[in-house]
């Protein structure tokens, strides 16, 4: 190993959700420091909730995040809900699903084209992309607007959805819509198959640790995105109820932000981490382009989350329309729709309890958990998102890393890093709670 | 003609309504042939360190770091464009100032709570001049189109001021009043298309305040069906706060 120095400091890392900065300082080929350090202004959300009734809670968590608001907003309802001991239907469930799916589908998509696909094709974003593979980013476009525009028909709009709140929708699909909608996913598969052609011919980097993954995991035959226990390739399988126990945030001196661990020193979350645990559970297709691309469990290269979010793209797809079939198919039972402020009218039975969220959104598992009174005020709110659990997995990956390829240069090595990062779709303006941030004077 | 150069920038804000730039589909392809991009952190990784045209910027002011972001990025374009609630009206991030900051940091940051240096939530207008409004939480695109239009012709635009109910009635729907919620829409500023009533929803009054709300009118309204000051103030309470901020400023 060459014993050079290395300093890198990237302030404010690009293309990814939310303000972070990369710092590594290599001193005679030793590395001194290695750092994502967390520079996102502090929202407050938790405080914020507290006083507020959890009829509200939806509205206002959706907000933490413009790219995962779909996410947020199931996770708050489930929180709510499972607090005042509510139980969903059959229908509003499904319809739960399937956005939940339109969520990981447009998130995915994002994140593969726009924000990794540069980085493959050598360039600095998208833009120089519209001139050199004008197809393909239209094709992005195209497929990205798709799936906003059925979520548009089925909660009003993608950022901050508008109809899904606690107790169902209050505006269901009308037999138009649910064609509308699967006209829009059906149109979708040639797109979607010339995206699996291109993800064929991109590499990605080569690198391995071996860690811990954590997901949803369940006894039945689907993909567990909404409901399940926690589970994790270590063997842990715990109720939703118990996430302390499986996040154990704790603090460190050295670094900028709160950490997550379980069975190891880390852990991640995300699209690798449900493949790994329950790919077998994947609609055929995903299966096919998993094999295809040489995706399998359990897989230790963190770059290829990317692969598995293109994976989880083709089984969203499927499942999306699916349900909607399902739905078709039975006929929307309209007499569920409801009124918002439904709280006032006493629709729904309102008690004091506590209740936790757990789902998976794009980048990993989502928890939401909520303390209220016999109002239905909140009195307490914790959400620990997935980046707050991936960013210790990251460090530990770029403490492996770093040595590894010290004999290349410096704007190498800060591409390889900035890349790895990225390939954690990290969504820091969601980070509700790190703490000892060092704020670098700029 | 030369391309106008535009950036994109943010401050404390979920970055949904950057995020509603990538959602105009291959719209986008045609603004872009108008304009040139020159910093949009969120997408792209070029970096920009000169003078621009105009600054398209999200989110609101939350710590001093970011009163002086903002005052050196006003300096450095000649039209800045405040985009979304968070920084037209403070919008969500407002709620914080219903609480003592200390307290507040405390419950969410426990003992280490001063490490999180914060000051009262504040629209981007409370600190530089700010040329045109994006209202909304998110911004609505068609409205997001015509603003940029109208800065790049140099022309004015003016935020709706009448109420939400105008587009409401023009959308058909039952009055929310009328089903017993207690809604935002008479009081708060149009050009979303009612986008939350027509779905069910309430509105919240994302895009902030009508300039000379009808009081009167909104007395009988309350006074119909029942509704307490109160549970119109928690709705205020929302995305509204920061009016009060800048009422006081303006007495000072």
């Amino acid at each position: 190993m060459s014993k050079r120095n290395v300093k890198i400091n990237v302030e404010y890392l690009t293309r990814v959700e939310g303000h972070g900065n990369i710092v590594v300082d290599v001193r005679n080929g030793e590395l001194n420091q290695c750092e994502l350090q967390i520079v996102e202004a502090p929202r407050l959300f938790e405080g914020m909730l507290c006083g507020r009734s959890i009829f509200e809670a939806q509205h206002i968590t959706s907000r933490i995040c413009g790219i995962c608001s779909c996410g947020h907003t199931l996770a708050s309802i489930q929180a709510a809900e499972d607090a005042i001991g509510f139980k969903p239907s059959d229908q509003t469930i499904k319809l739960r699903k399937v956005l939940l799916h339109l969520e990981n589908l447009d998130s995915h998509l994002l994140h593969i084209y726009l924000l990794v696909a540069p980085d493959l094709l050598g360039v600095k974003s998208f833009v120089p992309l519209i001139d050199s593979h004008n197809k393909v980013v239209r094709r992005a476009l195209r497929m990205k607007k798709t799936v906003n525009d059925v979520c548009d028909i089925l909660v009003g709009r993608h950022v901050h959805p508008i109809s899904s709140i606690v107790g169902g929708f209050t505006k269901l699909p009308t037999p138009k819509n649910l064609d509308a909608m699967l006209n829009l996913l059906y149109g979708m598969q040639p797109d979607m198959e010339a995206t699996i052609e291109l993800a064929a011919t991109l590499k990605f980097p080569q690198f391995s640790r071996d860690t811990e993954y954590v997901a949803l995991v369940s006894d039945t035959p689907e993909y567990p995105m909404l409901s399940g226990e926690i589970g994790s390739t270590d063997g842990i399988r715990m109720n939703k109820k118990d996430y302390r126990k499986i996040t154990n945030e704790f603090i460190v001196p050295h670094s900028s932000a709160k950490f997550c661990k379980l069975s190891r020193s880390s852990y991640m979350v995300g699209a690798l981490a449900r493949f790994n645990l329950n790919s077998e559970k994947l609609v055929p297709q995903a299966k096919e382009v998993a094999r295809a691309i040489g995706l399998k469990p359990k897989c230790i290269n963190p770059y290829l989350n990317t692969a598995a979010q293109l994976v989880e793209c083709v089984h969203s797809l499927a499942e999306a329309i699916h349900f909607i079939e399902e739905l078709k198919g039975k006929g929307v039972d309209y007499s569920q729709e409801i009124v918002v402020g439904i709280d006032e009218k006493g629709n729904i039975p309102i008690c004091a309890g506590n209740g936790v969220g757990a789902v998976e959104v794009p980048r990993g598992t989502l928890f939401h958990n909520y303390e209220v009174d016999k109002k239905g005020i909140i009195t307490k709110a914790n959400c620990i998102i997935p980046t707050n659990q991936n960013v210790n997995s990251i460090e530990h990956d770029m403490k492996k890393l770093v040595p590894e390829i010290l004999d290349q240069t410096d704007d190498e090595i800060r591409l390889a890093l900035e890349m790895l990062v990225r390939a954690y779709d990290p969504c820091i303006s969601c980070s509700t709670h790190f703490l000892n941030v060092k704020f670098v004077n700029r | 003609m030369k391309k106008p150069k535009v950036a994109f920038f943010d401050f404390a804000c979920c970055e949904g309504c950057q995020l509603q730039i990538a959602n105009m589909g291959e719209l986008l392809l045609d603004v872009l042939h108008l304009i040139e991009v020159v910093e949009f952190r969120e997408v792209m990784s070029e970096k920009w360190d000169k003078d621009f045209d105009i600054a398209i910027v999200e989110g609101s002011i939350t710590t001093e770091h970011a009163v002086e972001r903002i005052k050196k990025l006003r300096e450095r374009c000649k039209v800045l464009i405040a985009y979304g609630a968070c920084a037209t009206i403070g919008g969500i991030n407002g709620m914080k100032n219903n609480f003592d900051l200390d307290k507040i940091r405390q419950t969410v940051y426990g003992k280490d709570y001063k490490y999180f240096a914060t000051i009262k939530t504040q629209p981007l207008d409370a600190i530089v001049k700010v040329d045109y409004y994006i209202n909304g939480c998110p911004v609505y695109i068609p409205e997001v189109v015509k603003v940029l239009k109208a800065a790049l012709a140099g022309l004015p635009y003016a935020v709706p001021d009448y109420s939400v109910c105008v587009e409401c009635k023009l959308a058909e729907n039952v009055c929310m009043y009328e089903k017993g919620v207690t809604c935002m829409g008479p009081i708060t500023r149009a050009g979303c298309n009612s986008w939350c009533i027509n779905n069910g929803n309430l509105c919240y009054g994302c895009r902030g305040m009508v300039s000379n709300p009808n009081q009167n009118g909104a007395k009988d309204v309350m006074e119909k069906y029942h509704i307490s000051v109160d549970a119109i103030k928690n709705k205020m309470d929302m995305y509204n706060t920061c009016r009060e901020l800048k009422d006081e400023q303006k007495k000072r």
